[in-house]
């Protein structure tokens, strides 16, 4: 079991003011981490940081994918290396087809790889097998990028671009928000069948029901820019019953009986 | 961290692929513009009389005239006088009789600019009038288009060949007094292309003009007349581009189209003159009065533009919708990049009832480019059940453009129904990131997100034009990214 991502004392800044203060983070191979947390925590801010959206300033420590630097790539590179972020806000592009999207995402992946081009029918196999996986319209291929879609559609829409790109380390940012019961279960599915050994997740969300369906390695609470405990699948189960301020007082306890 | 913010603003370097001259030996005139530089340029095409008088009339008339100033635009002051008005490749005395004797340094030049003129290259089914400065050089199958009576050729041709019909339609649409730069067109215009479609033809190809200034300190003031006549179907195509070079140089023209009874005039325009350096020096200044006058029931005329040159554009192709259930539509893209400055939109002008009109732009800027929409939508009181829609957006690059929205409606009748929508966008944070992040690179982020954005635009064209316009707007949006 060797490192994918390997995060070491993180601190980061969005427009001046720091948000992630100090995260440790590490995922092993095959795995997958639930990332849990309050509003404003900072966990979408980890995934832009991760991702290399603009903007978003490191100030200290290490984020190292593969034993590379990750920091020093360009936002494209990262995603060429196999970094993929499924936005809890998806976004859309008019008048650019879905399809020509993800095939020039594809293809683009491929050539910072050194391979050739896949050309629109082998393409077009690879999308038929994948949606069928998400079940999801085939008329959402035919329509611009998440224009018109509904909430729910734009997610199950990210997951199936994820399928399509077969990233090393996804990072699902709320996913499941807004979803209702059986596009859950496709996101999931979706998710389950990239699971491999050779792969790593990092799922964020504020359900315990995901969990259900998308089994987590470590379950970690992020608040305040940092991770404040880490746990099995249980963990999860834990604080949709208690909530965060349990968390809290707990600390509180540890504190006066120390 | 990634370096999008910096790239962006890098993005504002244009390649102008076309910035070469030809050297070629012109005649002309010297700068400078009083009556007899009018009864010169008269004289050098053998005008009969009354051409000669409407512009000299139209002459004394832009004497009284000051230049407009309402436009969102920063002109400095232009010197009419430091402008050349007629330059000319120098031919044999009598025009060339076909294309095979025009010089091969401008059948070269055209072959360069990708129109070639000759015969084994031309391209399939469209006609070309070549317009170099002040004269036509040359037009293609005019045999072929003969045969179904429809005439295309260049303006001083049709002087010539057919002055009943130029006298009958010129200034109908577009009056002598209309407004400064159109006056002072009518006065010292050179040449253009003359289209005329008889009765019940659907012309059998594209009909295109390619517009090339090549002298130095030359305006050029073309002329276009297009008559549709009933039942008739036309679609006609100009591109313009020019050298580079460090003045400002002057194009302002005129054209006017009349759609009779049934008839469809499609007019396309790529604009890509000169837009001037990375810093705004150079580029054309263009000046053009467009207005199509729908002059019979029935009638449809569609306007699509795609703007990507000139350091300056002042250009409001109207219709005015004067047959019933005539119908008019405008369908815009401008670029403004570096410090190029587009004031562009169009007037619908609804006086038969059942009029429609329908206003689709699409403005972009980008380094310190500055775009302006200005659009009028005017029903009058006899305009039973008129009908427009009109949307506009803008997209900004960067953060040091601008863009600017001025719709003006008048209704005066009770029963029209006018819409009207508008958008700004900018590209820069949440779309490129998206692309970014699943890996495609930053200059094919943008051109796919520009050319998604002109997609309603770019189906209006005929199809090789809407490839060139998109291979345009990416070579516009060209820049150091690395
Ligand atoms: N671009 C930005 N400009 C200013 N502040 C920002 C920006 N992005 C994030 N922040 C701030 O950083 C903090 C963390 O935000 P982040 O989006 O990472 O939280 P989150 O844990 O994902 O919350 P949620 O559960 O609500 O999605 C918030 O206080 C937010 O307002
Ligand atoms: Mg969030």
């Amino acid at each position: 079991m060797s490192a994918i991502l390997e995060i070491k004392d993180l601190y980061a800044s969005v427009e001046g003011t720091e948000i992630l203060k100090g995260l440790n983070l590490t995922l092993n191979t095959g795995e997958i981490h639930a990332i849990m947390g309050p509003n404003g925590a900072g966990k979408s801010t980890l995934g832009n940081v991760i991702a290399g959206r603009d903007g978003y300033t490191v100030t200290a420590g290490e984020v190292l994918f593969k034993g590379k630097d990750l920091l020093q790539l360009d936002t494209e590179e990262r995603a060429c290396e196999g970094v993929f972020l499924a936005f809890q806000y998806p976004v859309e592009i008019p008048g650019v087809n879905n399809t020509y999207f993800l095939r020039a995402a594809l293809n683009a992946q491929r050539a910072y790889r050194g391979e050739a081009p896949m050309d629109a029918a082998a393409f077009l196999r690879l999308v038929r097998e994948k949606l069928k996986i998400l079940d999801l319209k085939d008329d959402l291929l035919k329509r611009a990028v998440n224009v018109g879609f509904s909430g729910g559609e734009k997610k199950r829409n990210e997951i199936f671009q994820m399928a399509v790109l077969e990233p090393t380390l996804a990072i699902l940012d709320e996913t499941d928000s807004g979803l209702d019961i059986d596009a859950l279960r496709a996101v999931a599915a979706g998710v389950n069948a990239l699971r491999d050994a050779g792969r790593a997740m990092l799922v964020i969300t504020h359900y315990q029901r995901l969990l259900d369906y998308i089994v987590p390695d470590v379950v970690h609470v992020l608040a305040d820019g940092k991770i404040v405990r880490s746990g099995g699948a249980e963990l999860a189960l834990q604080l949709e019953e208690k909530g965060y301020t349990w968390l809290q007082q707990e600390d509180q306890q540890v504190l006066e009986s120390s | 961290m990634s370096k999008q913010a910096s790239q962006i603003d890098q993005l504002v370097a244009a390649k102008y692929k076309y910035g070469f001259v030809t050297d070629i030996e012109t005649e002309g005139l010297p700068p400078g513009l009083d009556e007899s530089t009018v009864r010169a340029i008269s004289a050098f095409k053998q005008e009969p009389e009354w051409l000669l008088e409407w512009r000299l009339a139209a002459f004394q008339h832009w004497l009284t005239l000051t230049p407009p100033n309402w436009a969102k635009l920063d002109i400095l002051p232009i010197d009419f006088q430091a402008v050349s008005y007629y330059a000319a490749p120098i031919q044999d005395k009598d025009r060339p009789q076909s294309l095979d004797e025009v010089d091969p340094k401008l059948l070269e030049t055209y072959e360069k600019l990708g129109v070639p003129l000759h015969e084994r290259a031309r391209l399939a089914g469209v006609a070309v009038d070549a317009v170099f400065d002040s004269v036509s050089v040359g037009t293609t199958f005019k045999k072929e288009l003969a045969e179904v009576g429809v005439i295309f050729c260049s303006f001083s041709e049709a002087v010539q060949e057919h002055p009943e019909l130029v006298r009958q339609y010129l200034g109908s649409v577009v009056p002598v007094s209309d407004n400064f730069f159109a006056c002072l067109n009518s006065a010292v215009f050179s040449d253009g292309s003359f289209c005329y479609i008889p009765k019940g033809v659907r012309c059998p190809m594209e009909l295109s003009t390619y517009f090339r200034i090549n002298a130095a300190e030359t305006g050029q003031f073309e002329r276009t007349l297009i008559i549709a006549e009933e039942g008739s179907q036309v679609s006609y195509l100009e591109g313009c581009t020019a050298p580079m070079r460090d003045e400002n140089q002057l194009h302002a023209a005129v054209v006017e189209l009349i759609a009779l009874k049934d008839s469809y005039i499609k007019y396309s325009t790529v604009q890509n003159w000169y837009p001037g350096d990375e810093n705004g020096v150079g580029g054309i200044y263009n000046f053009v009065t467009k207005r199509a006058d729908c002059r019979e029931d029935g009638a449809k005329v569609s306007w699509t533009q795609v703007e990507t040159g000139s350091a300056l554009t002042w250009k409001y192709p109207s219709c005015v919708l004067r047959g019933d259930n005539t119908t008019g539509e405008f369908y815009s893209v401008a670029l403004t990049n570096n410090y190029q400055q587009a004031d562009t939109g169009t007037k619908m002008i609804h006086l038969g009832k059942n009029t429609r009109s329908k206003i689709i732009t699409k403005g972009i800027s980008a380094g310190h480019g500055q775009n302006t929409y200005r659009g009028l939508v005017h029903v009058g009181k006899n305009a039973t059940a008129a009908r427009n829609y009109s949307q506009c957006d803008s997209m900004l690059i960067g953060k040091t453009c601008g863009a600017h929205t001025f719709p003006y409606i008048e209704v005066k009748n009770p029963t029209a129904q006018v819409e009207h929508e508008a958008t700004t966008s900018k590209i820069g944070e949440d779309q490129l990131f998206y692309c970014l992040q699943r890996g495609i690179s930053e200059e094919d982020a943008i051109s796919m997100i520009v050319d998604g954005f002109c997609k309603e635009v770019f189906r209006e064209l005929p199809m090789e034009f809407a490839v060139e316009a998109k291979a345009l707007l990416e070579i516009s949006l060209e820049g150091a990214v690395g």
